[in-house]
């Protein structure tokens, strides 16, 4: 068994409330912090402990807390990003159902080391009833004296909300998020200004995922340093993933990060292999947005090396053999799941969700869906599978914010690992009618 | 997308004198209280959510102009944010709004199969409403359940791993409640909201 830094409790009867987690060791963090820390060295033990941020772009939490405008007498604010949409990810949700008092532990330490007096908790709508379970997690440690003014009699001064969102996964993207805190349409913003100097209400801003700021507590219990240890190379500490898809085990793991990709899918302690003891298709690694890996890049990567759960090496091979860990939303495609209609799947996803602001995304992301759509049903011409890549090449790199890089990647990876399947679809339209939703193998015959 | 090019059935004036009552008024002063001065236009998403429950589950033209007038900012302002995000509902729904997902994981774990089923079931397509305007049936995109796939939301209730015999007792004790409740209801609003 993996070491746990932020599940370790889960299991404690009673740690939804603030005395139990009190006395399991809870809020020792923000004693530490505000009683023998300054904030700068706060931000010192997050450096060292290499943690990356766990939203999706594995940016260094430190070295971002670092560019936070300090040279203002503006307010400073820290977001806690709970937006969580990204199709396979629901490890936020996870956390702060069952552990509140830790991400709010979290918030509160991150949130002295900036010299922020005022934290949101940005959290998708349909998250509703997660919002009871944090705000009493609030009231409780208010009441307890760990929010409210002069924490601890440290003289430090901090007000936690929880913001809901209403159903857009554009408003994970921190631009959007802050515009769409400020009440308007989660448009993304252009960039420079970075949220660090002008982020909500222009005011210097950190926008954190849930998971990297309920990491902050242990980290400063432990020290960055010890967390360091714990991982391989660039890739430190502990990591949420939530599996989902054609495995036994479904569910959210914490891994210390480098365990190999094929441990994770097959023991019995993290999914459990694949369901109905059928053979491993494929895998989309770090949620939809990333490039999906076909079996034989899975377990091995392009160079023969042991593919490991870690940032790095995930991500070897780049565009052509690798993938990305992303926010560690770990989907598992059997040997009959159809990746047409995967693909068309997370086509219509970002059309849908496309914000409309940059011309390439809203009509290309359009387009890709048409064009899927039209394959997947057997109306597809040979040359839609070059249409689909020249459509991606064309999103990727223009628009305002990732989104148009997160629709165009899996499509181009698909046709990149799994031509011959598009080309099937082309060519027997007769047999792609007769198919049962996904259900591919008995009819593909490549 | 999140586009205004879809033409939406807008309810104008249907409902003139919507107000806030007088518990859910201290509530919303409370969470405008939580943003800077003059910056008000923060709060307008939560105001929206509770304005929307308290309007019968959608948003018409007079109780956006409320909301408005409330948060001192122009009625455009309030249009254009209800317009993007999904989760406001322009049009009447039905009393439970059942929002299945149809993404990734729930798309390759038996979702299609279950949304087949239930229009089967309740005998509408998606976007419909039944004619007892019990149940409206959306699909939805990811809600952050995939670990539990298929899963879907009936108004703010998560239901998970579902499979057609979950779905039957889902839908009938959905049923069996809204009946008692009718049943029980003494005023108009209660009887037909
Ligand atoms: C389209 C899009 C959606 C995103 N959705 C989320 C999300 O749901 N949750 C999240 O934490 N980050 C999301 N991100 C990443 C955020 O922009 C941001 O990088 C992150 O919140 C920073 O936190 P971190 O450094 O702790 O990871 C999204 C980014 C994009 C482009
Ligand atoms: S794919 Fe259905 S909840 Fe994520």
């Amino acid at each position: 068994m993996g070491r746990k830094i932020l599940l370790d409790k889960i299991d404690i009867p009673g740690i939804l409330g603030f005395d139990v987690y009190r006395n399991n060791g809870g809020y020792s963090a923000v004693e530490k912090a505000l009683k023998t820390m300054s904030p700068d060295q706060v931000l010192d033990e997050v450096k060292k402990s290499g943690i990356r941020g766990r939203g999706g772009a594995g940016f260094p939490a430190g070295m971002k807390w670092s560019f936070l405008d300090r040279s203002t007498n503006n307010p400073r604010y820290l977001i806690c990003n709970a937006d969580e949409s990204e199709p396979g990810t629901f490890k936020d949700r996870y956390l702060m159902e069952k552990l509140p008092h830790l991400l709010i532990e979290g918030l509160i330490v991150s949130s002295y080391a900036l010299g922020a007096n005022t934290c949101f908790i940005y959290i998708r709508g349909e998250f509703k009833y997660l919002v009871g379970i944090l705000e009493k997690a609030i009231f409780e440690a208010r009441k307890n004296g760990f929010i409210g003014k002069n924490i601890l009699s440290s003289g430090y001064s901090l007000d936690i909300y929880v913001h809901p969102g209403a159903g857009a996964y554009i408003c994970g993207e921190e631009t959007a998020l802050i515009e769409s805190l400020e009440g308007k349409r989660g448009n993304p913003r252009i960039k420079p200004p970075f949220p660090a100097s002008k982020g909500l209400y222009q005011c210097p801003t950190v926008v954190n995922n849930v998971e990297t700021l309920a990491s902050i507590g242990p980290i400063i219990i432990m020290g960055g340093e010890e967390y360091a240890k714990i991982g391989t190379g660039k890739s430190t500490g502990t990591k949420l993933i939530s599996a989902s898809g054609h495995i036994n085990q479904p569910g959210v793991y914490e891994i210390e990060m480098g365990i190999s990709v094929e441990d994770f899918i097959y023991l019995d302690e993290y999914c459990g292999g694949i369901r109905g003891s059928k053979k491993l298709k494929a895998i989309v690694a770090g949620g939809s947005s990333v490039p999906v890996l076909p079996e034989n890049l899975v377990f091995k990567t392009a160079k023969n090396e042991t593919r490991l759960m870690t940032y790095e090496s995930l991500a070897e091979g780049g565009f052509e053999s690798g993938t990305m860990l992303g926010s560690g939303g770990l989907i598992v495609y059997d040997e009959d799941a159809c990746m047409v209609r995967n693909t068309w799947n997370f086509s219509r996803f970002y059309h849908h969700e496309s914000c409309g602001q940059c011309s390439p995304c809203r009509e290309g992301t359009g387009w890709m869906e048409k064009v899927l759509y039209r394959i997947e049903h057997g109306q597809g011409r040979i040359e839609d599978i070059d249409l689909l890549v020249n459509i991606s090449k064309n999103i990727e790199g223009n628009t305002i914010c990732p989104l148009g890089d997160a629709a165009a990647w899996p499509v181009a990876s698909a046709i990149r690992h799994f031509r011959e399947e598009f080309e099937f679809h082309v060519k027997h339209p007769e047999k792609i009618k007769n198919k049962d939703h996904g259900n591919i193998q008995k009819l593909f015959v490549p | 997308m999140h586009n205004n090019q879809i033409q939406h059935k807008i309810h104008f004036r249907e409902n003139k004198e919507f107000h806030f009552r007088e518990e859910i008024m201290e509530k919303v002063k409370q969470i405008i209280s939580r943003y800077p001065e003059g910056k008000q236009k923060s709060a307008l998403l939560p105001i929206l959510h509770i304005a929307q429950e308290e309007n019968c589950g959608h948003l018409s033209v007079d109780v956006m102009d409320y909301v408005a007038q409330l948060l001192g900012i122009q009625s455009i302002e309030v249009y254009e944010v209800a317009t993007f995000y999904s989760q406001f509902y322009l049009e009447k729904q039905g009393k439970y709004v059942i929002e299945l997902c149809k993404t990734a994981s729930c798309a390759i774990c038996g979702g299609e199969d279950i949304l087949d089923f239930i229009k089967e079931k309740l005998n509408i397509q998606e976007g419909e409403t039944t004619d007892d305007k019990l149940f409206t049936l959306k699909t939805v995109e990811c809600l952050g359940g995939c670990g539990y796939a298929p899963v879907m939301q009936v108004n703010t209730e998560f239901y998970e791993f579902l499979d057609r015999q979950k779905i039957d007792s889902i839908i009938d004790e959905l049923r069996s409640k809204a009946n008692d409740e009718k049943a029980k209801a003494s005023t108009w609003a209660e009887k037909f909201c």
